[in-house]
């Protein structure tokens, strides 16, 4: 199987489904001419033009209000935000008129849209650049949130994402544009809503998405190095939807769960999941449900300080020991 | 620019000249329609049948019905929170309109939209929209939707004087020109930003269609109360949307005989005069001037104004019957149009957990 940039993967899910369907087009600054600011849109505005790749003015607002508005004719606009964190100037746009829209209009108007970007911390780029929205956009209800881990998921989950008639929100990593995963070449295609279980294990389970998922994986591999212990990992890759299911059934197994997440702790998708856990499988647990998160502070720009602001396998361990 | 000036007859404009006596009396009669309708909504608001907010039209009838009297196929319109006339005046029925008001299930969005959120995409109706300005890019991607398909169309989106001092306004003229899309942001003007007057809101005071100078797009001032000219206006700005895909800003003035909505009790003797709100109503009623047009060209009878008023009277008492008996939406219908996927169950909709309260 190839082994391929994150990025690339993104890039190929875009190729394919502008080629599969005429209604698709990409649109965000820097998306065409320029190769996309983190070349996620390399080489596409080149192979299929203007009319498909399309440069917009810094005007978030607008830009992804149009894409909005055409959506509602039929379009499928696939739209990037430079950085997730834009997202607060146009959060009206998608907050209330991608995300209300459908109910307000009693189901009469659907919005296929896709919005996506990177949403992730530790890049030394201070605090505006380094939000992680998906906890604010997935208590939207008629917004779907996505979050993509690996290369493979990637595609796979932008596929569908371009694919499905409600709008979906697609965060993506800025960390995680240049690691190499295996894709194969053939289509495929990955469900929202279905969590991937990464690792499997029997004593505890770690709950995670995006690059905290990588985090856990590697805490996995550490604790089942260094402290025998078997942690299972599992990836949301979808929030909402959510499986539900996938989730309980791996702490009913492991009676033990630790949440690693780069959201702020304050509602973050971990306090969602810790709160489902302790309704839904209490009787189950051996241990209370803890949480890795972000450090509750605005992102630190210092880069020698930054990375500890955001989980890391040893935090992930030490939490996993105290309850094992 | 092409600013109408108010001395020149738009009778005699293309668009009008060659209006059968049929034609007009409906224009007539669609601005009654909206009347009475809203009349009836006020009464029925007042006697407790109804929630929230409920935003009144009366007095800007002649924008609203003059414009969408110009729809072709490839049209398409949305406006605002204030959006009763623009919805009769494309064509939906007055019943699901107030079935709507009162919350019901027969309601235009199954009384999950209220008075401010109206749509009809059958009708190329695309709302009824909460936030100020907020559907102006919305209005943009309609445009850049229909050019993309290749169809000769425009998007007429309408907007408020209030409206005019948001943000995504701007970007959205901006790319509007950039992109040379069909869009027509159609202004009402009627001089209130809820309690604030243009004069404390705006920097330039007699104008706002101007501020499209800034992007290069072409822009009008016309006088809204008049529906010849309302049509004459909008029917330059809709042929430069279909032959050169270029967008128009107009800006229609007009007034509003009731507050920003009925909550406000302050329009009346607070940050507008009485006087005033008479002098609207006894000089500038849209419906009174077409009327006497119509009577000065003797395409109808007093006798025949008084009919249509008494039917659309009728239809609107009707509608609030209708409304009335209507049932309310079951409370398990909180959960219906909400994600497309799962209403129509299909496999993504039947894959995880869309809602989270058990």
């Amino acid at each position: 199987m190839p082994l391929i940039e994150y990025r690339d993967a993104l890039n190929q899910a875009f190729a394919e489904e502008i080629e599969r369907d005429p209604n698709v087009v990409l649109m965000g600054e820097e998306v065409a001419q320029y190769d996309g600011a983190y070349k996620v849109t390399k080489g596409l505005w080149k192979k299929f033009g203007d009319k498909r790749v399309v440069d917009t003015p810094i005007s978030e607002a607008a830009f992804i209000g149009m894409g909005i508005g055409a959506s509602m004719l039929g379009l499928r606009p696939v739209m990037e935000l430079m950085f997730w964190s834009f997202a607060t100037v146009t959060w009206d746009q998608i907050v209330n008129n991608a995300g209300q829209i459908r109910y307000m209009s009693g189901g009469l108007i659907n919005c296929p849209i896709v919005i996506r970007g990177p949403a992730n911390g530790g890049t030394n780029v201070g605090a505006t650049h380094s939000h992680t929205p998906e906890n604010m956009l997935a208590s939207v209800p008629g917004l779907k949130v996505v979050s993509a881990a690996t290369a493979y998921d990637a595609k796979g989950l932008m596929k569908t994402a371009i694919r499905d008639n409600d709008p979906v929100m697609f965060m993506e990593n800025t960390l995680l544009y240049g690691e190499k995963g295996e894709v194969p070449e053939e289509e495929y295609l990955i469900p929202l809503g279905k969590a991937d279980i990464k690792r499997e294990g029997r004593d505890i389970t770690l709950i995670a998405h995006g690059r905290a998922a990588l985090t856990a994986l590697r805490a996995a591999e550490l604790l089942a190095a260094e402290h025998d212990i078997s942690a299972e990992v599992i990836d949301l890759r979808s929030i909402r939807p959510l499986d539900e299911e996938a989730i309980l059934a791996s702490v009913r197994k492991t009676h033990r769960a630790v949440l690693v997440d780069e959201n702020k702790p304050f509602c973050g998708v971990s306090a969602q999941i810790a709160s489902m856990l302790q309704e839904k499988c209490f009787d189950d647990l051996d241990a209370p449900v803890l949480r890795v998160t972000a450090l509750d502070a605005p992102a630190i720009y210092s880069p020698r300080i930054e990375p500890k602001q955001l989980p890391n396998p040893q935090d992930v361990i030490r939490k996993a020991l105290s309850i094992c | 620019m092409d600013t109408a000036t108010k001395s020149s007859d738009h009778a005699h404009a293309p668009i009008n000249k060659n209006l059968t006596p049929e034609a007009k009396i409906q224009l007539l009669r669609d601005m009654l329609r909206v009347r009475r309708f809203e009349q009836q909504a006020l009464k029925q608001y007042n006697g407790g049948k109804m929630g929230g907010f409920l935003h009144l039209y009366i007095g800007q009838e002649s924008v609203a019905v003059g414009t969408c009297s110009l729809m072709g196929d490839d049209d398409h319109v949305i406006t605002a929170y204030r959006c009763h006339g623009h919805s009769l005046a494309v064509g939906m029925t007055m019943n699901e309109c107030m079935a709507e008001l009162y919350g019901k299930a027969t309601g235009c969005s199954k009384g999950k939209g209220g008075s401010m959120h109206f749509f009809a995409p059958d009708k190329n109706y695309w709302g009824g929209h909460g936030i100020v300005g907020g559907q102006t890019p919305l209005g943009l991607g309609l445009a850049y939707g229909l050019k993309y398909k290749g169809l000769k169309g425009a998007a007429l989106c309408f907007l408020g004087d209030g409206a005019v001092n948001q943000g995504c306004f701007y970007e959205s003229l901006n790319m509007a020109a950039l992109f040379d899309l069909p869009v027509i942001y159609i202004i009402e003007n009627n001089g209130y930003s809820m309690g604030t007057s243009l004069q404390r809101s705006s920097v330039v005071k007699d104008c706002l269609a101007q501020r499209g100078e800034a992007f290069c797009v072409e822009w009008a001032q016309a006088n809204g109360e008049d529906i010849y000219e309302v049509r004459a206006v909008t029917q330059r700005a809709i042929e430069r949307a279909h032959k050169e895909s270029k967008p128009t800003i107009l800006e229609f003035d007009t007034y509003r005989y009731y507050g920003h909505s009925v909550a406000d009790a302050k329009h009346k003797g607070g940050y507008r005069s009485e006087e005033e709100i008479d002098a609207y109503k006894r000089d500038h009623d849209p419906i009174q001037l077409f009327k006497k047009r119509l009577l000065e060209e003797r395409v109808i009878t007093e006798a025949q104004f008084d009919e249509i008023s008494d039917a659309s009277k009728a239809e609107a008492e009707a509608s609030a019957q209708f409304a009335e008996e209507s049932p309310l939406p079951s409370e398990t219908s909180i959960f219906e149009d909400v994600y497309y996927e799962v209403d129509r169950q299909t496999e993504a909709g039947r894959t995880g957990k869309h809602f989270f309260n058990d």
